[in-house]
């Protein structure tokens, strides 16, 4: 994994991508890319289409015209699984942690994303069983504690707190050993400490190799964490570019009525 | 987010936690495999123990034993399509008439193979039916694959019935036994490799009874004993296996696409894939069940495999606990046994088991046995509800 | 292949006939389902019970007097029996909610419970007729009721046997009265429901339950009465149905609403579930090729040819012919 900070070469393209339900254009002609080794803000107001935009990219949407291009490769109906083989892993916006398994559980299904290990594999207790299964938990015991939430390794999901749901999601994420890790409002909920944490957290991710694109309403957060920033109105690209561009940039400005303060206000 | 499976604890699964408590000293290893080994001898031998209370009066008890381990047999394999992987299944009927078709188009109506050859080409028989139903049909929502498999479970009835090479409506009969090892058994003489004498406690101390012996591996009309050791055998056989698959990748992928399919997509998992294994393997294990059903009754015919089956097997998988492999072993056990237990208000079992299964559903929904996931909530509730003072929805 | 073509018309309208039957029933489900998305298993007892109810008032008016008699000769019967037999299945119906499904709803158990529920609901509502007899007996009054008793666990039949009568011919087929008294029941029925959820309180509360039961509730709306409303209205039209089937047919038992509610429950499916003229369009579709089916194949496949249609139907459409209207329950 490269450990740089400077963006390196495309690993995401969307290239003049249209989705329609029905009557509602929910995105219309998005183009941006992704860099390897960057942190990317999606933002914009609601409803503009920013999850829309991830579910297009992960394979939950179709598009209806336009490419994606990950990693060179075309996306076009690829299977949902796949795309996460490819590379892609997301988390969600209301937290779809997989309830009644434990935390550690919840990661493992992650790390299984990329195991050779089938049903007579399973039954017969193969020495490519045990190696896999003993390199999964190890792996996801890391990536607990690489997040912060080791101690509750064996509690079940639905238990944990609201906080740790989120950083467990993260860590089930980046147990696939996606390229590009995709973060629809992670700090949805949290207070000003906590988005700390996560800004750390996001940080750290990085370092580790990883390219996110993170969805945030938090201004704050985005602005602190973020290499560059796409911001979309309803269904558009209305601008593109560095944290302090985007900050002053009228279009954005008024899509926002007014760039979003943080909930505690002070400092 | 699967609407089916969000339980609530209940007061019997505590109550069953703390009646476990005192007995925490058998938690380690060693203790475990003692206890379960002990279990198994004495499933194996309870047909010979004559225990008074749990013995049958008014059918043969071996008989009861080996309807109690078939449908344990299916309740685990329906377990896998439903408590596992959470596909609602309510055809599986279906599957058990073809594992019990096959046996006997085998070994009597069209050729004339040994039972233990028929066996598992009926088991791969109905696993292939079991994968070319879902191929098609597993992509369809939850409640829609109900019935589905509903109508396909009918249609097989309905297939059987009406085709000549399978015998009609008038069935198929004179269907053989496995073959016996050692002496035939006959009148006065139990037969087999060697034979185990029953127990007697009416001639206390003088229990063991040498006037009824049952030979091993004597499979004759007289004696259910040996078709039960076959079939708790097989039992055993698939609830290893059950275990090790449980217990690996495969379970942990069952699990999440139980619980959020398009999340586990989204996670990596071939949600599709496995849903279809969890299919044939339920499918298969139903077809086990079904062809030792035809060699133990020798005679088959369409009317036995109706819907209604279906529902009582689904009913034994829910009852029992569903996604708990003990669970579906009790459930099936109960659903088996009880109508026999109370087999001289025979008229009534079945309004009777109407009854019981409302009453169960509405005041224990989790089942008898909810699966571990339940119990470990179970404390984590306990704690929130002295916290917050009030009952909290899963 | 030559016997439908020989018979097109009759089996065309015989089709629409047991159709309409199974499109009455069709409409116990389908409103269940769009209310609280559960299948009611138990509905097929809902029908039965009305079919026993019309064979009692024609017991209870005739006495064992069998003989067979027009349509016309029988009808202020008739409309006792109607009138009886929907007021039972809904009766059914409403019990079925309070003992088996309430408690359930209440909890919100999953949905796989209230499945046992329905279950176990459908075993004991048929087995507690097969045991009628019995039931009789314990209260003494077995000898009283044995015209209504009849022999448990048999074939139950109406003492009047109903002789349709020709109307008309359409090219080789003789539409007789009955044909036309079903097949228009079954539509005005459709209509009068149709009508009764969009334009009344009840319906709409009932569409707004179906499609967010807390905003619902947070509206004013009582939905436990809404539910209880959506399970009267189903056991009424399996009431009529029940008539009309009685009709036709003649005689019931114990376990005659089970293939019935199987089928009317894919002609709900194939419709399109919460939909009300899905389930009317399904259950004709159904009747119809289940008759070419049968006509076709050989009259033992005509089973097979109604479960096979559904899964093609499901394959494909999975919406259903006419589009679910989950949450919306309109027609």
């Amino acid at each position: 994994m490269p450990e740089s900070h400077t963006a390196g070469r495309t690993l995401l393209e969307l290239d003049d991508v249209t989705i329609k339900f029905g009557g509602l254009t929910a995105l219309d002609g998005v183009t941006f890319d992704i860099k390897e080794g960057e942190i990317l803000g999606l933002i914009g107001p609601n409803g503009a289409g920013k999850t829309t935009c991830f579910n297009v990219m992960t394979g939950v949407y179709q598009a209806t015209s336009g490419h994606i291009r990950f990693d060179g490769q075309a996306l076009h109906k690829m299977p949902r699984h796949k795309i996460t083989r490819l590379g892609m892993a997301r988390t969600f916006q209301n937290i779809r942690l997989f309830k009644s398994m434990t935390a550690l559980e919840n990661v493992m299904v992650g790390a299984d994303a990329h195991s050779k290990v089938g049903f007579f594999r399973a039954l017969f207790r193969t020495p490519v069983h045990r190696k896999t299964e003993g390199e999964s938990r190890a792996r996801a015991l890391e990536l607990l504690k690489f997040v912060g939430v080791a101690g509750r390794a064996d509690e079940l999901a639905v238990n944990l707190s609201y906080g740790d749901q989120r950083r467990l999601e993260i860590a089930r994420a980046m147990a696939t050993n996606p390229k590009l890790l995709c973060l629809d409002e992670p700090a949805a909920g949290f207070n000003p400490a906590e988005k700390q944490r996560l800004m750390e957290l996001i940080r750290k991710v990085r370092d580790q190799g990883y390219t996110v694109l993170l969805i945030e309403h938090d201004m704050r957060l985005v602005m602190g964490v973020t290499d560059r920033i796409v911001v979309l109105e309803f269904g558009r690209k209305i601008a593109e570019g560095a944290p302090a561009e985007i900050r002053d940039n009228p279009a954005v400005i008024a899509a926002y009525l007014g760039v979003e303060e943080d909930d505690d206000a002070a400092s | 987010m699967n609407a089916y499976y969000d339980f609530a604890p209940s007061g019997l699964a505590r109550g069953w936690a703390a009646f476990k408590r005192p007995f925490h000293v058998f938690d380690n290893r060693p203790s475990k495999i003692i206890l379960g080994i002990i279990a198994v001898l004495i499933a194996y031998a309870l047909p010979l123990l004559n225990l008074p209370i749990i013995t049958t009066p008014d059918s043969d008890f071996g008989g009861v034993l080996f309807d109690v381990a078939a449908y344990a047999l299916i309740a685990v394999g329906l377990n896998i399509v439903i408590g596992y992987a959470g596909l609602l299944d309510l055809g599986y009927v279906g599957f058990y008439a073809t594992g019990a078709y096959t046996v006997g188009v085998l070994t009597q109506y069209h050729w004339h193979w040994p039972f233990f050859l028929a066996l598992p080409v009926a088991i791969g028989v109905t696993m292939i039916t079991g994968v070319l139903l879902g191929a098609p049909t597993l992509r369809v929502r939850g409640d829609y694959l109900a019935i589905v498999t509903m109508g396909f479970g009918e249609i097989i009835r309905l297939i059987i019935t009406n085709t000549h090479w399978l015998g009609k409506s008038a069935g198929i009969s004179s269907i053989p036994m496995p073959p016996t090892v050692g002496t035939a058994p006959g009148a006065g003489n139990p037969g087999g490799l060697f034979q185990v004498p029953h127990l007697s406690w009416g001639t206390f101390p003088n229990v063991i009874d040498v006037g009824h012996k049952t030979g091993v591996l004597a499979f004759g009309v007289l004696d259910a004993i040996p078709f039960y050791w076959l079939i708790l055998t097989a039992l055993f056989i698939v609830l290893i296996g059950d275990k090790l698959v449980k217990e690996s990748r495969v379970g942990r992928a069952w699990e999440a696409t139980r619980e959020d399919e398009d999340a586990a997509e989204v996670m990596g998992v071939p949600t599709f894939k496995y849903k279809l294994l969890a299919f044939a393997l339920g499918a298969g294990i139903g077809g086990m069940s079904g062809a030792f059903y035809a060699t133990r009754q020798t005679f088959i015919q369409p009317q036995s495999f109706a819907l209604l089956l279906s529902e009582l097997f689904v009913a034994a998988v829910i009852v029992g606990g569903a996604g708990n492999r003990w669970g579906a072993v009790a459930g099936g056990a109960v659903v088996a046994y009880l109508p026999e237990r109370f087999r001289g208000f025979s008229d009534w079992r079945m309004l009777i088991f109407g009854i019981a299964l409302i009453v169960l559903a509405t005041w224990r929904p989790e089942g008898i046995f909810p699966p571990r996931r339940t119990r470990r909530a179970i404390r984590a509730e306990a704690v929130v509800e002295e916290l917050e003072g009030e009952t909290v929805d899963a | 292949m030559d016997f439908l073509l020989h018979h097109f018309v009759g089996e065309t309208v015989g089709g629409l006939v047991l159709g309409s039957i199974y499109a009455l029933v069709a409409l116990g489900y389908t409103l269940v389902y769009g209310v609280l998305q559960l299948i009611n298993f138990a509905h097929s007892e809902v029908f039965m019970y009305g079919t026993f109810a019309v064979a009692w008032v024609f017991v209870f008016f005739k006495g064992t007097d069998s003989t067979s008699s027009s349509l016309w000769g029988v009808l202020p019967i008739l409309l006792v029996a109607l009138v009886a037999a929907m007021l039972m299945s809904a009766a059914v119906g409403i019990v079925l909610e309070r003992v088996a499904y309430r408690p359930l709803i209440k909890k919100g158990a999953p949905k796989l419970i209230a499945l046992i529920s329905a279950i176990g609901a459908s075993f004991a509502l048929s087995e507690a007729m097969g045991l009628r007899d019995k039931i009789a007996g314990w209260f003494g009054l077995k000898d009283n009721l044995a015209n209504y008793v009849g022999q448990a666990r048999e074939t139950y039949s109406l003492p009047v046997a109903i002789n349709p009568h020709g109307l008309f011919t359409i090219w080789d087929y003789r539409v007789t009265d009955v044909d036309l008294v079903v097949i228009g029941a079954a539509l005005m029925m459709m209509v009068a429901l149709d009508q009764f959820i969009r334009r009344t309180r009840f319906g709409r509360g009932m569409r707004a339950v179906a499609q967010d039961p807390e905003s619902a509730a947070l509206m004013g709306v009582n939905s436990t009465r809404v539910i209880q409303l959506t399970f009267f209205l189903g056991g009424l039209m399996a009431g009529v149905a029940a008539c009309l089937y009685m009709i036709n047919v003649g005689s019931t038992r114990q376990d005659a609403g089970f293939l019935y509610g199987v089928k009317a429950f894919t002609a709900a499916v194939m419709g399109g579930i919460g939909n009300l003229r899905g389930a009317l369009v399904g259950g004709l579709v159904l009747g119809v090729a289940e008759n070419y089916g049968g006509a076709i194949l050989g009259t033992n496949w005509h089973d097979v040819v109604a479960f096979v249609l559904l899964i093609v139907v499901l394959l494909f459409r999975p919406q259903g012919l006419l589009g679910e209207a989950l949450g919306k329950a309109r027609a």
